[in-house]
């Protein structure tokens, strides 16, 4: 037997091992302290068995990718969880026939070629279960090939664009398993080492059977896994061995933290560019197919990232929801966008420190709503029949809450705004804040430091007052499709409080896209790029869709996506606070409940 | 010689006697059009879809730059198409033209059916719905009124007053409301609202002397022979004040006053102002009626919704459905003067089609 067979498998695993040890080791010492602290701390038993679980979950078998669509999971399933039962089954198999644990590390791989027919304990057990998981990788890669060239099979309308160390690497994984699948079946055929699968294949191709054929076969069997090994860690397949890095440093609670550091490159380089973020992009529709996150991860990697790129983007979520390795899209880009504009950041020193009114709640419109003084006249209504100690921190003066600042990367900037309505507020001694506009309400939660100050959209607000019967709405048969905003419902987890206030106003009609799969109204603050033209196309799209229910009133949480919706015209669009106090008014139940308690410190408040 | 000519006319005139026009619309521009057509001897029917004849300008106070009398332009083109003989028909809206053996066939979503060898659309243009710009509190807020309501105000009551019912000592006019903005999908010039603003400021110092007045402008656009002087006139004898910046939004006061939110571009500055009530220089947009109208013809819209040109040089009047033209503003925004004189070339366009259209026994 030759043994310099196995020089092209051992060059490409030798290479690929000492680059996967030195990007690791680089990444891991790249962390910050508090997250290497972090890391060491999470070698416990129950969360390294966590994610060892979420490895063969998600590395393995696939079971987001098969959630989405089952062709496409058993694809990846099958390529990954049958390779790696190959390996495993291929080392117990050598080591049955050696009787020994320790095997040389290239013999599992080229078992065939160098036992020729020696028979040993469950032998053909062995050889009847490696031809059938190498049919099952066969399949796999058969379908791979059917999905380059017919994706809608797959049910995907996009798949990414190959560059060519993409394609290289793609090709000799392509033809690892079909030239193993020829050689073990040449073995067969000369040395009867082989099962159903190889056998047959060994009599088809009988006629050419002899040493020498059989020996160009394993090379280039070899040939292609030495190759792919070589290939690997400068294509898309670096995801593979990154992934798993990825899960237990993700495990560990390290999270991006408004700059760049090594957990970046571990989210890009685990990024398998498979596409599905491809097919939640609305911005598609619009005709923008260059600034998807796919492309976004690809550009951070080769280092040629584009302002045009990075900023057009809607960062409604829609892409985070479908990422089978479970990348933070949205964090990185915003990561991105600080990066891109530390030098512009405004000082902001003309801010006043306006002083603060004391009082129990605070409610802070926003720059949104004011331009939708509907739902403010709706807010002070219901304020008014709460018999709330109010104080409408923005209504005259205030900085903005910081949020779109911080959506264009303006983080320092947007410190400076957070610092000044954080005195305010802390100042007024209030217990709650309530706001109208789910863009402040998630820079409120997120990024400002209150303290004990409940910080309250007006969605929970209002649930809260109908549960405790302060406010007494009409049920009505009015028809209600509730559209989730992108930062309300993906970017905060609020699906349910408007549904609830909605709930006892009227039908709430459920819809296809929602929650989770919620159309962008295309008002985005996050995008500095779209033109007014290409919104109005995406807003159009999410009306269409939503009109198929033919709903009385479009129903929205957020003055942004009731201004765009509202531009449409062929559509009744309202904030969920005008439908309620609608409805109150409709049933007559005008007389403020708790009013006549607190009505003078309110009647003060308007003056 | 002698002859020739003579011959032509006789035979245009007793051909043209048999051609049916129909126009709809009975604004200026639609009557104009038809009294024009009727005056070379041609049958008439001008379709109007409220009770009587006159359109929009029948809401005016005043026209610009002249301080003029709408009332008097609407009242002489009256007497102009009865004269003429033209078959006035109102209460009448017509939502399709179709083309049947070479003549078309109007109808209403009743039975009405008119039958025509050509047709003018004068359907006008629709007032852009203020609401659309929430932030300016058009619809919430009693003292935000649009630049339509002051004309229909001040020809009923022949005065302005705030809600409350006093007089205001602060006005501020909003150039470009539902003009020149993408984010209500319109990005074309109104063309007619500056000069409408200088207009009604003008109007207000006069009645009001003591009321200060602020217009909030892009860009003055006073493209007219006269429009110049009065914008001038406005600053030197009215003293009314021009800021240019956008309003970015209005607020209610407890006292109903507005608290206005813009910037001044000029001195690069947020600004913030009280006054007691706001006009908004709405802008024209597409008649509603102009898809139904286009749906069983080859009619075509332009970028912004008007009905398109075959030409917009030398053919303005000539839509993409041969046999139908267009006269006044569902081309595009004008203002009354040209609105009647592009009428009139609306209804030579008619003539020369007809005298030339093989099918009808022209020559």
């Amino acid at each position: 037997m030759e043994n310099f067979i196995i020089i092209p498998f051992t060059v490409g695993l030798i290479y690929l091992t000492l680059v996967l040890i030195y990007r690791f080791v680089k990444w891991v010492r790249g962390l910050s302290k508090l997250d290497k602290l972090r890391l060491v701390q999470s070698f416990k038993i129950r969360r390294m068995l966590r994610s060892l679980k979420e490895v063969f979950y998600e590395g393995l078998l696939h079971r987001k990718i098969f959630r989405k669509n089952p062709v496409l999971g058993y694809m990846h399933m099958s390529l990954a969880f049958g390779w790696f039962l190959l390996i495993v089954l291929g080392h117990i198999e050598v080591m049955a026939a050696r009787r020994s644990l320790l095997v040389p590390f290239y013999l599992p791989v080229f078992f065939r070629y160098f036992e020729t027919g020696t028979t040993f304990f469950a032998s053909g057990i062995f050889s009847f279960l490696m031809d059938f998981f190498l049919l099952i990788v066969l399949s796999g890669v058969a379908l791979a090939m059917l999905k380059r060239f017919k994706k809608q099979l797959f049910g995907m309308k996009k798949t990414t664009r190959l560059k060519t160390g993409d394609r290289m690497a793609l090709t000799s994984l392509w033809l690892i398993f079909p030239l193993r699948l020829l050689a073990e079946g040449m073995s067969a055929e000369l040395y009867g080492n082989g099962s159903f699968l190889t056998s047959s294949v060994g009599h088809i191709i009988g006629s050419f059977s002899s040493e020498s054929t059989n020996l160009v076969l394993w090379t280039a069997y070899s040939c292609a896994l030495g190759f792919f090994f070589a290939a690997l860690p400068n294509s898309r397949y670096m995801h593979i061995p990154t992934e798993v890095l990825l899960i237990f440093v993700r495990n560990a609670g390290i999270r991006l933290k408004k700059r760049n550091n090594t957990y970046t490159d571990i989210q890009v380089f685990s990024c398998s560019r498979c596409g599905l973020c491809l097919d939640n992009c609305q911005m598609a529709a619009a005709g923008i197919n260059h600034a998807q996150s796919v492309y976004i991860l690809k550009n951070i990697r080769n280092n040629n990232l584009t302002d045009e790129q990075l900023f057009n983007c809607l960062l409604c979520g829609k892409c985070e929801v479908d990422c089978p390795v479970g990348i933070n899209t949205i964090d990185l880009r915003i990561t991105q966008r600080i990066e891109s504009t530390l030098q512009y950041n405004s000082s902001y020193n003309y801010l006043e420190d306006l002083p603060a009114r004391k009082a129990s709640t605070i409610y802070f419109a926003g720059c949104m709503t004011h331009l939708t003084p509907g739902i403010i006249a709706s807010m002070k209504t219901l304020f008014h029949m709460a018999g709330e100690n109010v104080w409408f921190m923005d209504e005259e003066k205030a900085p903005c809450c910081g949020r779109p600042l911080m959506l264009a990367g303006q983080h320092d900037a947007a410190s400076k705004l957070i610092v000044n309505n954080t005195r305010k507020i802390l100042g007024s001694g209030a217990k709650t804040l309530v706001v109208s506009c789910p863009i402040c309400y998630k820079v409120f939660r997120e990024d400002y430091e209150l303290g004990n100050v409940e910080v309250l959209f007006h969605a929970e607000y209002i649930s809260r007052l109908i549960r405790e019967q302060i406010i007494l709405p009409g049920k009505t048969t009015t028809r209600i499709v509730y559209h989730d905003p992108c930062e309300l419902g993906r970017g905060m987890g609020m699906f349910e409080p408007p549904r609830e206030v909605l709930r006892a106003t009227g039908k709430v009609i459920p819809v296809k896209n929602e929650k989770q799969m919620a159309h962008c109204c295309g008002g985005s603050l996050g995008n500095l790029k779209i033109s007014q033209q290409e919104r109005a196309v995406l807003r159009n799209q999410a009306v269409k869709d939503y009109q198929q229910y033919l709903p009385d009133v479009l129903a929205t949480a957020c003055p942004l996506c009731k201004k765009t919706f509202a531009r449409h015209r062929g559509i009744e669009v309202m904030d969920i606070a005008e439908i309620v106090v609608s409805s109150i008014r409709k049933s007559a139940e005008v007389v403020p409940v708790k009013a006549s308690v607190k009505e003078e410190a309110f009647a003060e408040e308007l003056v | 010689m002698n002859r020739f000519l003579p011959d032509v006319l006789i035979h245009t005139t007793e051909m043209m006697k048999n051609k049916h026009v129909a126009v709809i619309g009975g604004g200026i521009a639609g009557m104009e059009a038809a009294s024009v057509l009727a005056r070379q001897g041609l049958k008439v029917t001008l379709v109007e879809k409220q009770k009587a004849t006159g359109g929009k300008l029948n809401d005016w106070h005043h026209l610009f730059p002249d301080f003029s009398s709408p009332g008097v332009v609407v009242e002489n083109l009256d007497k102009k198409t009865v004269r003429a003989g033209v078959n006035v028909v109102c209460h009448t809206e017509i939502s399709h033209i179709e083309r049947n053996n070479g003549r078309f066939e109007l109808s209403d979503q009743r039975d009405v059916k008119i039958f025509a060898d050509a047709v003018i659309v004068a359907s006008g243009f629709h007032v852009f719905d203020a609401t659309l710009k929430e932030e300016y509190g058009y619809g919430l807020f009693s003292n935000v009124i649009t630049s339509v309501d002051f004309e229909r105000r001040m020809k009923k009551h022949g005065k302005l007053l705030t809600l409350q019912g006093t007089e205001p000592r602060r006005v501020a006019i909003i150039h470009c409301v539902g003009s020149r903005d993408a984010k209500v999908g319109n990005i074309y010039c109104s063309k007619v609202c500056c000069i409408t603003g200088i207009k009604q400021a003008i109007e207000i110092n006069k009645m009001l002397p003591e009321c200060e007045v602020f217009c909030f402008y892009m860009d003055l656009r006073l493209y007219g022979s006269k429009f110049d002087s009065l914008y001038l006139e406005a600053q030197k004898r009215h003293k009314i004040q021009f800021i240019r910046g956008r309003l970015s939004e209005a607020a209610e006061r407890p006292d109903k006053s507005l608290q206005l939110k813009a910037e001044d571009t000029l001195q690069g500055r947020p600004l913030r102002m009280n006054v007691d009530l706001v006009i908004l220089l709405v802008g024209m947009e597409p008649a509603l009626s102009n898809s139904s109208l286009m749906r069983n013809n080859q009619m075509k819209p332009d970028e912004n919704g008007f009905f398109r040109s075959v030409n917009m040089h030398e053919a303005r009047n000539v839509g993409t459905q041969e046999g139908i033209f267009m006269a006044g503003t569902a081309i595009c925004p004008m203002a009354v003067n040209e609105t009647l004189e592009n009428a009139r070339s609306a209804a030579l366009e008619v003539m020369n089609f007809l005298r030339t259209d093989k099918n009808h026994g022209g020559f």
